[in-house]
């Protein structure tokens, strides 16, 4: 500066600096200001030292308290875990069938594997667990291989037409027409005769036909009134829920070319504990079965469906 | 142009951005109005450190402190009382009422909260009276602030700011109980034991006592409570303050001899200065109403103590409205006291007030302790069932806000061949009702499946109805459901 100006009413220096006449002052800072400014300056050199900060080629300064923030997340889920351990072997030590009646585990169970199911499940199944064509409903009481909780505890551990697992639920419809084992006039006799089962259609001479037609070729897996068979995952023909649709086209395109259906295994995925909370969600959705009596009959299996739809 | 050009140097003297608090000794003082200070003095700080001890008996199920505000269950006891955090709007009306009740006290009688019930002035008072008791009146206090520090002072000092110290403990210790069971609390105080927020409120609450009565006293008043100024616009010239009758005391005589030896040349005012040395807030009412007044009225009780002995009418100090002011300085009648305080504006305060009082006070005494709310599961809507059937499923969420578990019956009304089953029981208990036990003050949320024919309206209303057993009947609540069937989304 060419001179060195004074304010005259607060005896400040001016900085030279002028906008519209207005003056900037050469005010000093207040000195508890200066102290908490340098106390961060101070704070921030000790910082990069304690802590990761400087940026190195391949990595960065690890700093002497040997902080990272995912050895505190890693502590933070190992305590979690440690927490939840105890109802978690909990859950691994009591005997399926009883799971349900025991109504804290059960609720653990449930959430536990509401929580799994969003993350494994919703892709096939839909969030709501209400599925889509070729993926089942789990809410309804329509279970192709059983709905009791065990029964959906295996399905989920050993999947459905696994390849590469002894274990897993297998069964093949043949493709009755692709395979020429029925032409196209006798496949729409059957689907008509398949109708009728569950009063879609009314009885007609196409059906008659497509009746017999029906204890010939079909009766032997979904039964001779069309109740299905969970043994082998035959579905029920009587009732109004059809995985792959249940009008005319839907059906003829069933019996013609078959399906496969096929659910991954998780058994070698998700560790037992959270196949069994999955099945626990599974089952309290609303479809849920008490488990089989010991002594099971044939009638007793088929009794169920014999409803009318 | 710049500033240094239009300031000469015979400008006017450098003057300080901020004037240094002068220090204010109020005098001891005797009178009726100080009389009413100590008695609203004992009775707000009773009811502040009593309260919580009171017990009230609400059976097992509840906390038997008669006023508790319990953040963590998120309820609130007070007496017969008990608020869920729903029904926070009855709280909403009771600042609605402090508010329009301290209308109606400002419009009839001034600034009297400021002088008589204010936290700020009741703990400032008694701070005063602590630091009369240590250092003595006034004079020994000025003196005592203006000699350096030896070591009496020291002591003093010392002793002063101890028993400070222990009240603004007190204080801030007596706040806590307000939010957990008292005599619990007060143990696990000494044994360590209280959760670190209850060390930490007493903290934040003895530094506030202890700096706020201690050593800002009248600045709260005057630069940091907004209520002053609020005050301020809400008086009319009907609303009583303390005023000195200038038309009585000027001009001012100096001294009583004056006045004898020239009679009728002087008012009553003796210029005695009394009026200021015993004011709080270290004002002179002589200057008219103004913002550093919280209308204590001790300057009330000096002067009169004053024109008793130079055997003058005492009120030259006094209760009086600006309306009434401007009549007796003319030398018309005043309106009387009863008419000043009962005019249009404060019955209108005075109705609305006690209007939202006894409102609220119905609405507590009918209101239901029984609530239900049913929302429809909407992913899926619907499912069918290989019977044929539809099924629905609800959270039904039954709220108890009776102290005592009740167990209830839930039944469906409408919604023809419709059963429904918990969720937690199997369809084979599938009825038309069924009963439900909810714990006592709590909300139970729990599943509910319905199911109904296939055949029917794609959405047909229904309702669930629930029934508790009350104090005297049975109390019912009912909530509006929709069943949804296939096509219900169209």
């Amino acid at each position: 500066m060419a001179e060195k100006r004074v304010d005259e009413p607060t005896g400040t220096d001016f900085v030279g600096h002028e906008w519209d006449g207005i003056e900037e002052l050469d005010t000093p800072l207040p000195r508890w200001w200066l102290i908490i400014f340098y106390a961060c300056i101070i704070w921030a050199a000790a910082y990069t030292v304690a802590y990761p900060a400087w940026p190195l080629i391949n990595s960065a300064t690890q700093g002497v308290l040997g902080y990272s923030s995912r050895a505190e997340l890693a502590e933070d889920m190992a305590a979690v875990e440690a927490e939840r351990a105890p109802l978690r072997e909990a859950i691994a030590n009591i005997a399926i069938e009883d799971l349900p009646a025991d109504e804290q585990l059960m609720q653990t169970a449930v959430q536990g594997g509401r929580s799994a199911f969003v993350v494994h499940c919703v892709q096939c199944h839909g969030s709501g667990a209400a599925g889509s064509a070729g993926y089942p409903n789990l809410n309804d009481d329509d279970w192709l291989w059983g709905g009791d909780i065990a029964a959906i505890e295996y399905t989920l551990a050993h999947g459905i037409r696994n390849p590469d697992h002894d274990e897993t639920r297998v069964s093949q419809m043949p493709a009755f027409g692709a395979d020429g084992i029925l032409n196209s006039r006798q496949i729409a006799d059957v689907v008509s005769h398949v109708r009728t089962l569950n009063g879609a259609e009314e009885a007609s001479a196409a059906s008659a036909r497509g009746a017999e037609l029906y204890t010939a070729n079909c009766a032997v897996c979904h039964g001779e009134n069309g109740g299905g068979d969970r043994t082998q995952g035959a579905p029920n023909l009587r009732d109004t829920i059809w995985l792959y649709g249940g009008d005319r086209a839907a059906i003829t395109d069933t019996v013609t070319n078959s399906r496969f259906g096929v659910m991954p295994r998780w058994g070698h995925r998700l560790d037992p504990v959270t196949i069994r909370m999955l099945a626990a969600y599974v089952w309290s959705l609303g479809g849920g079965e008490a488990p089989p009596v010991a002594v099971e009959n044939e009638v007793a299996a088929e009794a169920p469906s014999d409803e009318p739809g | 142009m710049n500033l240094a050009d239009s300031v000469t140097p015979e400008g006017p003297p450098k003057q300080d951005l901020y004037e240094k608090r002068k220090g204010v000794y109020p005098k001891a003082v005797n009178g009726n109005f100080r009389r009413l200070k100590w008695a609203i003095m004992i009775v707000t700080l009773g009811i502040y450190y009593v309260t919580p001890w009171i017990r009230w008996d609400r059976g097992p199920y509840a906390p038997d402190q008669a006023v508790l505000v319990d953040l963590a269950g998120r309820r609130f006891y007070m007496f017969g009382i008990e608020i869920w955090p729903h029904e926070f709007y009855y709280v909403a009306g009771l600042l609605i009422m402090a508010g329009i009740g301290l209308f109606l006290v400002t419009s009839s009688v001034g600034r009297a909260w400021c002088g008589y019930a204010c936290p700020q002035t009741v703990w400032t008072d008694l701070f005063q009276h602590v630091e009369r008791w240590v250092d003595g009146d006034r004079n020994a206090q000025i003196r005592l602030a203006k000699s350096p520090w030896t070591p009496k002072k020291a002591a003093k000092r010392g002793m002063k700011w101890t028993i400070w110290l222990l009240i603004a403990v007190a204080t801030g210790g007596a706040w806590i109980f307000y939010f957990a069971d008292a005599p619990t609390l007060f143990v696990s105080l000494f044994t360590g034991e209280a959760p670190f927020v209850a060390y930490g409120t007493i903290g934040v609450l003895t530094f506030t006592t202890f700096a706020l009565g201690g050593f800002m006293r009248e600045q709260v008043c005057i630069y940091m409570c907004p209520w002053p100024r609020i005050q301020t616009a809400m008086m009319d010239e009907k609303s009583l303050t303390v005023t000195y009758k200038e038309w009585r005391g000027e001009p001012r005589s100096h001294g009583v001899k004056r006045a004898q030896e020239n009679p009728g040349a002087f008012g009553d005012c003796i210029d005695c200065n009394q009026c200021v040395a015993v004011c709080p807030t270290g004002i002179d009412i002589r200057e008219g109403p103004q913002i550093g007044c919280i209308t204590c009225a001790l300057c009330i009780d000096a002067c009169d103590k004053v024109m008793d002995q130079i055997d003058r009418p005492r009120g030259l100090i006094d209760y009086a409205t600006l309306e009434s002011s401007e009549l007796e300085a003319s030398g018309a009648a005043v309106p009387s006291l009863k008419r000043t305080i009962f005019r249009p504006r404060t019955l209108i305060y005075f109705a609305l007030w006690s209007g939202i009082g006894l409102a609220m006070l119905f609405a507590v005494g009918t209101r239901d302790r029984l609530t239900i709310n049913a929302i429809q599961d909407r992913n899926p809507t619907y499912v069918q069932l290989t019977g044929g059937q539809v099924r629905n499923s609800f959270d039904i969420k039954i709220r108890n806000m009776e102290n005592r578990p009740r167990t209830m019956t839930l039944e469906m009304q409408g919604l023809e061949g419709g059963v429904m089953w918990a969720g937690s029981g199997s369809r084979e208990q599938a009825l038309r009702a069924f009963e439900i036990t909810v714990p006592a003050d709590q909300l139970l949320n729990t599943r509910v499946f319905v199911a109904a024919p296939y055949e029917g309206e794609a959405r047909e209303d229904f309702a669930f109805i629930v029934t508790a057993p009350g104090s005297e009947e049975d109390e019912v609540a009912i909530e509006s459901a929709r069943f949804s069937r296939p096509g219900a989304e169209e």
